[in-house]
């Protein structure tokens, strides 16, 4: 109880205080670029540039944002039932497995959009089922999520790699990387939405996973706010004494939404595996797992703020790619400093604004009011 | 920040004057224009319905919540209060009404929490345990200052909470319904420990809804109605009644109305129930009484002596050691809460803050929760969003809940109002079998009023109704017979004409 439990509108909530965390966030970032003697502003302008200047520039941002919706998904569907799913990267990778299997076996006789289904069964399914494990645990035996799902984030890369180099490789073939999937096993560039716009999506492997992930964020929605099942994890997310109150049989919610939390991060491996490379190769995961944590606090576990956060961060990613290109003295390790900032200012510290704001926001008209 | 008033600048003048006062919550007005005067030396009750903002008040007072206008005077200047820091600094205490002490520390730990005194604790340990002493000793505030916590009964550590205030020097104390959890042995100790405390010069604000608290213990009271303050009397002039009426009104019926019972066939039926705690500790032993439909059956006896238990047990939330409870002939051993509301079972807990609501949600979601599966409240595996508002609404309007709005977050209404969200949730469900623990408890004079008159209608309509209350009169008033639990065994039945005193000795264990 303090100043901070009045409520505020929504817009504020939701509108201007993330714009002023993101505010406080660049305004900081610009201080480390300037304080390294690199113009903050031109900065600015290759990261904006290099991620919405082009078509081929906001392609790249779109895939790097399909990513983290899912896997944003994944973590915050988790958070309403008061579990913290670390296991995000590991259950992508498995998700991997499941898409490259389907891509591999129905890819070469099926069309893609026949494909696709099963794929984003067998992608959620692969990747639940590696979220199974640690949520039994937790449910039976309390063994903490956190750490259980980090040990199997190391599972999970040792058996896939194990795999691809012994079981899926191509016999002869030097990488650690499964053939080139047919046509049917591809997911198709989403072309059509640039051209409409006269711009050119050139080598950017935007896809349609990008349109699953947003219907999965409209399921996701619909499932937290508009189904029992929803109430029932919020429930037992929010207190779980009630929740057993209530009859929400604890053990079953850890493990329905566990399977859930799994099966979106699943889903994230169709973007780059069936979306972009046509193939399954090793560590095609790269971070999206962990990044969806920040997607998710910064979109406050809301699938439409998860929409937003997973494209700034794509913008992030883009741009901080043609940052480190153009600007050496901005390596990869500043980026990754940056896209810190964010996540502390709009993640971790996203009420920092809030009891000033409320302070202004309940003062000002009234006082203006006592003066009419 | 300089630290006023601790000299006190002027004897005469009032302990805490509050000018203007005014806080709004978005819509709701919940301070309008307050003017009050404590004078020192006194204890100040202060009345009103659910949502009066009582609480408000004390909060802005106390630096929970910035006042929007008006001015707040400390013996007589004039100060802002930020924050509790600041509340502290001008010698202004609070016990809460949810104690926040930290359950798995000793009592000198919480005392001292915030007030460590120096980087070192040592030297801050023996000097906070010099304190304590002469605290104790000067105002009759045993305990135990190696004693955990969580080891203690509620009314002590409510104790701990007046040390805690006190050892921060505080000369103003304020008081939210201190006594809405304690037992009527406990919260005479504590009245007693309060004249202790105005009799050497501290001033007290209490916040009760039990009348004759505030005519046994207050020099003066005032009432707040909907954000105003209406009254303030001199204790010794005015009635109960008169208090009433200021409070709600209207003339409000003091006594509940009831024609004899009707008891039908067996209803509930607890047969050698044995319940143990998570600790192990048997706290219910051997416990066995039917409850037939159409009857209230008063379970009485000091809190913590396996009621709490009982009621989990029945609802199905903790699993008995031994023994059977059966509904309508029924066993519902292995059944889950949820499977025993399907067999007509309601449950107000007596913790409505953490177990009977989750304060998060919006009023509407909690106004089924535990019914989210009802058909009604359904479509297919999706909420059926129209008809839990409307229903929502319409419990709303029947229990007066205020604000009328599904859509606030539930935190947000006051704790009589939330009380009133689980009992329109429980009792218009219209169950065979009623559980309910504290049924009014925080809940003003004119909601028990009408929440008593819908328990014996739900009697009269043929239901069985456990009822579990650390009120004797609630008990006396409502029940058809009398149960009275000690050490977690039945020591006896009785009529509710028994005396007050009978059933007092039979709740301390001293035979029936
Ligand atoms: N943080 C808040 N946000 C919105 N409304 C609030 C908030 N706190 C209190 N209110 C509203 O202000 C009004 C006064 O509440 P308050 O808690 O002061 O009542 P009260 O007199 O203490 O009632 P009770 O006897 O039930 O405890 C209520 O209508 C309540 O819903
Ligand atoms: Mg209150």
């Amino acid at each position: 109880m303090s100043a901070a439990s009045a409520p505020l509108p929504r817009w504020v909530t939701y509108g201007l205080m993330p714009v002023l965390n993101l505010a406080v966030a660049f305004l900081i970032s610009g201080l480390v670029v300037a304080f390294i003697g690199e113009s903050p502003w031109e900065a600015v302008e290759v990261l904006l540039t290099g991620a919405l200047g082009t078509g081929e520039g906001i392609g790249y941002t779109l895939f790097y944002a399909t990513n983290f919706i899912f896997t944003g998904l994944a973590v915050a569907v988790a958070f309403h039932c008061g579990l913290f799913n670390i296991g995000g990267e590991g259950q992508a990778y498995l998700g991997g497995l499941g898409a490259a299997l389907v891509a591999l076996s129905l890819g070469d006789v099926l069309p893609w959009y026949l494909t696709m289904p099963v794929a984003v069964l067998f992608a959620a399914l692969f990747g639940a089922a590696w979220a199974l494990i640690p949520a039994w645990l937790q449910a039976s035996r309390g063994s903490h999520i956190v750490i259980t799902t980090i040990m199997f984030n190391f599972i999970g890369a040792a058996l896939m790699v194990y795999l691809l180099v012994n079981v899926l490789k191509v016999p002869g073939a030097m990488a650690p990387e499964t053939r080139v999937f047919a046509e049917g096993g591809q997911l198709p560039k989403l072309t059509w939405p640039f051209e409409l716009f006269g711009a050119k999506l050139g080598a950017a492997p935007f896809n349609v996973s990008f349109v699953i992930a947003l219907v999965m964020a409209v399921l996701v929605w619909l499932l937290i706010w508009r189904t029992r099942l929803g109430y029932e994890i919020r429930a037992t997310g929010t207190n779980p004494t009630a929740a057993i109150y209530a009859g929400i049989p604890y053990k079953r919610m850890v493990i329905v939404t566990m399977l859930l939390s799994g099966g979106l991060a699943g889903m994230m491996a169709l973007n780059p595996v069936m979306g972009a490379s046509a193939r399954l190769q090793v560590e095609f995961v790269g971070g999206a797992g962990f990044v969806g944590i920040a997607v998710a606090l910064m979109g406050r576990s809301h699938p439409l703020g998860i929409v937003f956060a997973a494209i700034l961060f794509g913008v992030l990613y883009q741009g901080g790619a043609e940052l480190s290109f153009w600007i050496p003295a901005i390596t990869r390790d500043m980026i990754v400093v940056i896209q810190g900032l964010v996540i502390l200012f709009a993640g971790a510290l996203e009420t920092m604004f809030r009891p000033a704001l409320a302070r202004l926001f309940w003062r000002a008209p009234r006082a203006a009011a006592a003066k009419a | 920040m300089n630290a006023p008033v601790r000299t006190v600048p002027d004897a005469d003048a009032p302990a805490i004057e509050l000018v203007g006062i005014d806080k709004s919550f978005g819509p709701v007005h919940a301070n309008k224009d307050i003017h009050l005067t404590v004078r020192r030396g006194t204890i100040h009750g202060v009345i009103g319905e659910n949502g009066a903002g009582k609480s408000t008040l004390m909060s802005i007072l106390y630096g929970f919540y910035q006042a929007d206008r008006g001015e707040i005077r400390v013996g007589g200047r004039p100060i802002v209060i930020k924050d509790s820091q600041a509340a502290i600094a001008a010698g202004i205490g609070m016990v809460h009404q949810h104690f926040m002490l930290v359950e798995n520390f000793t009592v000198l730990e919480n005392v001292m929490l915030g007030a460590e005194g120096g980087a070192f604790l040592k030297t801050g340990i023996a000097k906070a345990r010099a304190e304590l002493k002469r605290l104790e000793t000067e105002y009759a505030l045993d305990v135990d200052p190696d004693a955990v916590i969580e080891t203690l009964p509620v009314g002590r550590q409510q104790r701990v909470e007046i040390l805690k205030a006190l050892y921060r020097g505080a000369d103003i104390l304020i008081l939210d319904e201190p006594t809405g959890v304690l037992t009527p042995a406990e919260a005479d100790h504590l009245f007693r420990i309060l004249r202790v405390l105005r009799d050497q010069g501290k001033t007290v604000i209490l916040i009760t809804h039990k009348l004759r608290e505030i005519m046994a213990i207050t020099d003066a009271v005032s009432v707040m109605r909907r954000g105003e303050m209406v009254a303030t009397r001199t204790t010794a002039e005015t009635t109960v009644e008169e208090l009433a009426e200021l409070m709600v009104g209207r003339r409000v019926l003091l006594k509940v109305d009831k024609g004899p019972a009707k008891p039908g066939p067996v209803a509930l039926s607890v047969r050698n129930l044995t319940v143990r705690d998570h600790r192990g500790v048997t706290m219910v032993d051997d416990v066995s009484f039917d409850v037939r439909a159409g009857e209230i059956v008063g379970i009485a006896g000091v809190a913590g002596n396996g009621q709490s238990e009982l009621l989990e047990a029945l609802a199905g939330i903790r699993k008995p050691a031994s023994g059977d409870i059966l509904i309508e002939g029924k066993s519902t051993l292995g059944a889950d809460p949820a499977m025993l509301r399907r067999r007509g079972l309601a449950h107000v807990p007596e913790d409505r803050h953490h177990m009977g609501l989750v304060l998060k949600f919006e009023e509407y979601e909690n106004s089924i929760l535990g019914y989210h599966d009802d058909p009604r409240f359904v479509r297919g595996p999706f909420l059926d969003i129209e008809a839990i508002r409307a229903d929502a609404r319409d419990k709303i309007a029947k229990y007066d809940i205020r604000p009328p709005n599904p859509r606030l977050k539930t935190a947000n209404f006051s704790g009589g109002n939330q009380q009133k969200i689980v009992l329109a949730r429980e009792i218009e469900r219209d169950p065979t079998v009623l559980i309910i623990g504290q049924p009014t408890r925080g809940v003003d004079i004119g909601a028990i009023e009408f929440i008593h008159r819908r328990i014996v209608e739900m009697r009269d309509a043929g239901k069985a109704i456990l009822l579990v209350s650390v009120e004797l009169d609630e008990i006396r008033a409502l029940a058809d017979r009398v149960i009275v639990m000690f050490a977690g065994r039945v020591v006896g039945e009785k009529t509710p004409e028994a005396s007050e005193q009978t059933l007092g000795l039979m709740m301390a264990g001293i035979g029936p």
